[in-house]
């Protein structure tokens, strides 16, 4: 087997050398119940060819996004990644690398923590960021833990608006840990009715902008207001991308910004692998009370500067119970592609992707909202907004399919039974051509004809 | 033309020792110093080219940023040395010998990553028309088969993103059991001493708290004391298995036994499934839930920190319970469909909730399923197997100068304690030190708990029998060199590193957690 460098005489010499009789004799403590006698009911090795083969047809089934003009995001996003990206991650020393445990030997890994939290603390006008979460979803439910944490309150609400998806991966972090959350109804505006539940018991307010349907949203308003009672305001985002255009969430008042980077350096994946990205204003107690890892700057026994894993205090080797969060693992190859990219785009490159963005996004509106049976119901937006048909929008996103076009994501299929079903939303980005948009147009045309 | 020979001395002719100076450029050779991207770039370069906007107006409203953000942009050629050279210095399975115990750094197989590229899994978006992307959900499900199949186990979570994931996925489970049976006032979660950090975490996370197990001489539960912990008050137990001594929990069975007398439920923690795979299947030992470690286990690559997948397989009485998504037949068994959302369960289903968003790390899937399918039924069997003849052939050699924790075999890790530098002046974390000045990445330090100064030496399947003489020549030179007296040697180390010893006090003391401008600090 190619990945076992042990010969069968090197096993017997080193059972020699144990003094054990065989391999079945280091195996002992298995009760012998449980103990298998033959190869478990699954296939045996296969080449290297074999394997590509097989799973390249299972591969075959999809229909990648970059194969069809490609217009499905609420969450996730198609953009192009630099060959560089790929390259560098791929680098031995960066992808079999463990986490930096011992800083000596692992200073490539730190510096470019380092250089990760800077970053995502620029875009998002806040003070201090982690060295990432699983993804958006999750940094958003330990967003919650972490306010109700700091404010010592139990109350959460989120914007309907917010991506279903976060929503109930926020609910469930905070089910057992005596935490209220409570959303507001889903309505396209995304934000009636959440300032009026802000009271002096409320922990925090989760909005998300561009929200779900791809709305922006200030927050300045409702930062004040959050801040009068003592409650934080978490900002989340989907689309990192929008951060170069609009403004920050720091700028609107946000103590808490949380989302996904995928958009930046991290490819579609189905869903997975992607970065999370946390970040606060620097604040003893919210420092404090951060979840995941945080790299620092230091200096060494020769008094040069390095970088180190610090604030462990708050981590689960160290605090166990008593912990932050019980994160370990967390998503550095992923945020380390994020920064790879980030450097390389620049602030004038960032400014350029996200104006292009939004350009595309603006002709495909344009495009869009002059079909006979479709209404634009996103005023302002970056990237994404949602349409309203006059048939059933998964119905059409499958006749789309017959025509080529992955055409948006039906907002029922994240709403369900909530009576978005004539809700269709819909993300263009830079890889959009115009003739990608075109096609679109026409498909449209004729599937609501 | 002749080639002029002349002119360059091809002899070394001075015996000249420089000494230690410091180079002008803060570079040693190959080791060359790389400032900050933030001290290196400017806020008007970009390493892409772009078209041009078209400019005019936009849909922002109010929302248009005004300010500057601050992000510096390098060329692609500058961008390229940046991190390259910074890649150079960290330490990597690919350069040699990685010894974390617990972490399992086996090779990583590129076939893996050529796999997780294939436009059709890496270029797919996970809410894309599900009909366009049923090889995806084919992979996943042939994925979970194999999982399945080697736990014996009927039920598999999918979606958590890593083994800390897959915990709150399993001990979720048992809470909504626990509430499913109205005795939600069991809260106890015994843990033993020797436990990953992570569980006693993830325990109160779920609204539990912990009660420790201590271990028995032999590095196993404390069999009397866990017996007296049992009571109705106990949820369950969390449990490593083998543990995170190396050892196999010879008492499983029964463990599993009276904890489901008690009316609790079983964890277990299956970071050291790969000591076992192919051999034992966890199913068999009476286990309710289980968190698969993909990047340790099935070798996905460890990325310097993550990205992890932690697929959680569960017993019948947890099954139900499992977390959205999962993947389901259509009603007319043609496609498979992803039941996303509540009402999408059938009648048994009663799902815990959602733990993220979409359907997990898709990336590892792809990674670890290849793995699996090279290794074959076969190859895994003989991965652990070799991952436990290695353990011990280090155990065996080493033993006799080194301390062992524990008498006797251990299965895929080998566990020292620090008797064998006591009076020595050197201490784990200088022994450890001194090994990185040897080539080698050291083992898990100071875990488990349970031990003095521990010393977790996991070499996995992956190590040949030559280089693992070699480290333990190594180890064994180290030891005879602590105990000569030689201990400035190891306080000092390591002094072959990029860096020498790091101020971690300073660090956490004065935490300066990102760059900033230096005006700005000269305005503060
Ligand atoms: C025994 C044990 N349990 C749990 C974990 C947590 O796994 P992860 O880091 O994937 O969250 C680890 C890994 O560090 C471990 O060694």
């Amino acid at each position: 087997m190619r990945y076992l460098p042990l010969t069968p005489a090197d096993r017997q010499d080193m059972l020699k050398r144990i003094g054990a009789a065989s391999i079945d004799a280091l195996f002992t403590d298995v009760p012998e119940a449980a103990r298998l006698d033959g190869p478990v009911d699954l296939p045996m090795h296969q080449t290297e060819l074999q394997v590509e083969r097989a799973l390249s047809k299972l591969a075959g089934e999809n229909t990648p996004a970059s194969s069809v003009p490609f217009f499905v995001g609420a969450g996730a996003y198609k953009h192009h990644v630099p060959a560089t990206v790929d390259h560098l991650i791929q680098r031995s020393e960066f992808l079999t690398a463990y986490t930096p445990y011992q800083p000596e030997i692992s200073q490539g890994t730190l510096q470019t923590l380092f250089e990760f939290q800077t970053q995502v603390a620029l875009m998002t006008g806040m003070d201090v960021a982690n060295a990432s979460m699983y993804d958006g979803s999750t940094a958003c439910g330990e967003a919650v833990l972490m306010a109700a944490r700091v404010t010592k309150r139990k109350k959460a609400v989120l914007a309907g608006s917010l991506h279903p998806h976060y929503a109930a991966t926020t609910k469930t972090l905070a089910k057992y840990m005596d935490i209220a959350v409570a959303s507001t109804a889903p309505d396209l505006d995304g934000l009636t009715g959440i300032a009026e539940t802000i009271d002096d018991e409320t922990a925090c307010v989760v909005i998300q902008t561009p929200d779900v349907f791809g709305r922006l949203h200030d927050l300045t308003e409702i930062s004040e207001k959050a801040h009068k009672h003592g409650a934080l305001v978490i900002a989340v985002f989907t689309e990192p991308v929008s951060l170069g255009l609009v403004k920050s969430p720091g700028e609107m008042g946000a103590d808490i910004a949380v989302g996904e980077g995928q958009g930046i350096g991290v490819g579609l994946n189905f869903g997975g692998p992607y970065v999370g990205l946390f970040a606060c204003k620097n604040d003893r107690n919210f420092i404090r009370n951060l979840p995941g890892r945080l790299a620092g700057e230091t200096v060494d026994a020769d008094g040069r500067r390095g970088y180190v894993l610090t604030l462990s205090t708050r981590e689960q080797h160290i605090r166990r119970d008593k912990a932050t969060s019980n994160i370990c693992t967390n998503s550095g190859l992923c945020a380390l592609a994020f920064t790879i990219h980030m450097t390389l785009l620049g602030e004038k490159g960032l400014t350029t992707l996200a104006q292009l963005n939004h350009e595309t996004a603006c002709d495909l509106a344009d495009r869009l909202s002059a079909v006979a049976g479709v209404e634009l119901l996103t005023g302002t937006f970056f990237n994404e907004f949602a349409l309203r048909l006059t048939k059933p929008a998964a119905d059409v996103v499958d006749a789309l399919v017959d025509r080529g076009v992955l055409g948006g994501v039906p907002a029922s299929r994240l709403y369900p039974g909530e009576g978005l079903e004539d809700v269709l939303i819909v993300a263009a980005t830079e890889t959009n051509t115009p003739e990608d948009l075109a096609a679109f147009e026409t498909a449209l045309r004729e599937v609501l004809a | 033309m002749s080639m002029n020979t002349q002119g360059r001395p091809t002899r070394i002719e001075h015996d000249i020792d420089p000494g230690g100076y410091e180079t002008l450029s803060g570079s040693r050779g190959l080791d060359q110093a790389e400032p900050l991207l933030f001290e290196r770039g400017s806020l008007e370069v970009t390493g892409v080219d772009l078209p041009t906007p078209k400019g005019g107006p936009n849909r922002l409203g109010s929302m248009k940023r005004e300010g500057v953000i601050g992000l510096p942009g390098l060329a692609e050629p500058e961008t390229m040395r940046h991190y390259v050279r910074l890649s150079r210095k960290n330490y990597a399975i690919d350069l040699g010998l990685y010894p974390l115990g617990s972490c399992t750094m086996k090779h990583n197989p590129r076939l893996n990553e050529k796999i997780a590229r294939l436009p059709g899994f890496a270029d797919i978006h996970p809410l894309q028309p599900e009909r366009t992307v049923q090889g995806a959900y084919k992979l996943i499900e042939e994925l979970a088969r194999w999982l399945m199949v080697l736990t014996n186990t009927p039920a598999v979570a999918m979606s958590p993103k890593a083994g800390a994931h897959g915990e709150l996925c399993g001990m979720m489970a048992i809470r909504a059991a626990l509430d499913a049976r109205g005795e939600s006032g069991r809260r106890r979660v015994l843990v033993p001493e020797s436990a990953h950090g992570t569980n006693p975490a993830t325990a109160v996370q779920c609204g539990f708290f912990t009660d420790e197990i201590p271990a028995d001489k032999t590095g196993r539960v404390d069999m009397e004391a866990f017996k007296a912990k049992l009571g109705d008050d106990v949820a369950g137990i969390m449990l490593t298995n083998p543990n995170t001594c190396g050892l196999f929990e010879r008492d499983i069975k029964e463990i599993a036994d009276l904890i489901h007398e008690a009316g609790g439920y079983f964890y277990c923690d299956g970071a050291n499934f790969n000591a076992i795979v192919g051999r034992v299947r966890p199913g068999d030992l009476g286990i309710d839930a289980m968190h698969i470690n993909l990047h340790k286990t099935f070798s996905t690559p460890h990325g310097g920190g993550g990205p992890g997948s932690g697929p959680t397989v569960f017993s019948e009485a947890l099954a139900p319970f499992a977390p959205l998504p999962f993947i389901v037949k259509t009603a007319d068994g043609a496609q498979l469909k992803m039941a996303e959302n509540d009402g999408d369960a059938d009648g048994e289903a009663r799902p815990f909730g959602r733990l993220t968003a979409f359907h997990g790390q898709m990336g590892m899937f792809t990674r670890a399923l290849t793995y699996m399918m090279s290794h074959g039924a076969d190859g895994l069997k003989q991965a652990s197997e070799d991952a436990v003849l290695n353990a011990n052939y280090i155990l065996a050699r080493l033993k006799d100068v080194m301390t062992p924790a524990f008498d006797g075999t251990c299965m895929h890790e080998a566990l020292f304690d620090d008797r064998f530098l006591k009076d020595t002046g050197v201490t784990t974390l200088d022994f450890a030190k001194a090994m990185i000045d040897e080539g080698y990445h050291p083992m898990t330090m100071y875990f488990p708990l349970v031990v003095h100064g521990a010393m977790l030496i996991e070499p996995t399947e992956t190590e040949s029998k030559s280089g693992l003489d070699r480290f333990c020549d190594v180890l064994l030179g180290l030891a005879a060199a602590a105990a000569a007296g030689d201990a400035d040697r190891f306080r000092a180390a390591p002094v072959h590193a990029p860096m020498r010893r790091l101020d971690e006090t300073r660090a956490a003391r004065q935490p300066v957690l990102r760059w900033t401008p230096p005006v700005a600090e000269a305005a503060e």
